[in-house]
């Protein structure tokens, strides 16, 4: 379901206050951040995240296209090893 | 036989019924379709004038998006996703269900037939 429009976009504001820190001083380095749920605004386009994924922290360079996605689509958070191939059955045992 | 926007040909059915076969009208919009349009939607399709097909054509060309358009617009869309590299861009370049459905059993749809694997215990034997 989707989010109530009254409440509009869900953005961390410490993230934002991060986005915009970054933006007077031109910083380039990426933004660390655990905050997967925080909605893409139009702020974020043309920044650097590292966002994390339970584990490690996913590069992300945002583009106009992002906008609206939430940050932890981008930062998947299983490891798909594959199935079956040589060998399958002993991993099994 | 009537035909609407190009290749459309429509039987002789209620004229409700066969704006169905247009891709991108279902139920609903065959209905609002007509009733603004004036048409009388019980009408065969085959009885159907020169003039109520214009109007219908010009009211769906103006205001709607069907057929080819809708099709190439529903690509891009899908093209988006998998170009920025999202969770559900994934998941439509791996073949498997974007909403979040369970893949463990079922999600034929979108994994096409089973390819069953030797040796592998089946879901009976558990």
């Amino acid at each position: 379901m989707g989010r109530s429009l009254k409440k509009g976009p869900y953005v961390d504001e410490r993230l934002l206050a991060k986005v915009e820190r970054a933006e007077a001083t031109g910083s380039r380095e990426p933004i660390r951040t655990w905050s997967r749920a925080c909605t893409i605004v139009p702020e974020f386009v043309g920044k650097h995240f590292a966002i994390h994924n339970g584990k490690n922290f996913i590069k992300l360079y945002v583009t106009e296209e992002m906008v609206g996605h939430k940050l932890g689509e981008f930062a998947p958070t299983r490891t798909f090893r594959g199935h079956g191939g040589k060998g399958a059955k002993a991993v099994k045992k | 036989m009537p035909r609407i926007l190009g290749v459309d040909i429509p039987p002789d059915k209620r004229t409700v019924i066969s704006l169905r076969y247009i891709y991108g009208i279902g139920p609903y919009l065959a209905q609002e379709l007509c009733e603004r349009t004036h048409i009388d939607p019980d009408k065969r399709a085959r009885e159907l004038t020169e003039d109520e097909l214009t109007r219908l054509a010009k009211l769906l060309e103006d205001e709607y998006v069907v057929e080819g358009q809708l099709s190439r617009q529903i690509k891009q869309n899908i093209e988006r996703l998998r170009n920025i590299g999202c969770y559900r861009g994934l998941r439509h370049r791996k073949g498997l269900p974007v909403r979040g459905q369970r893949t463990r059993t079922n999600a034929r749809t979108r994994k096409g037939p089973r390819k069953t694997v030797a040796g592998k215990r089946s879901v009976k034997d558990k």
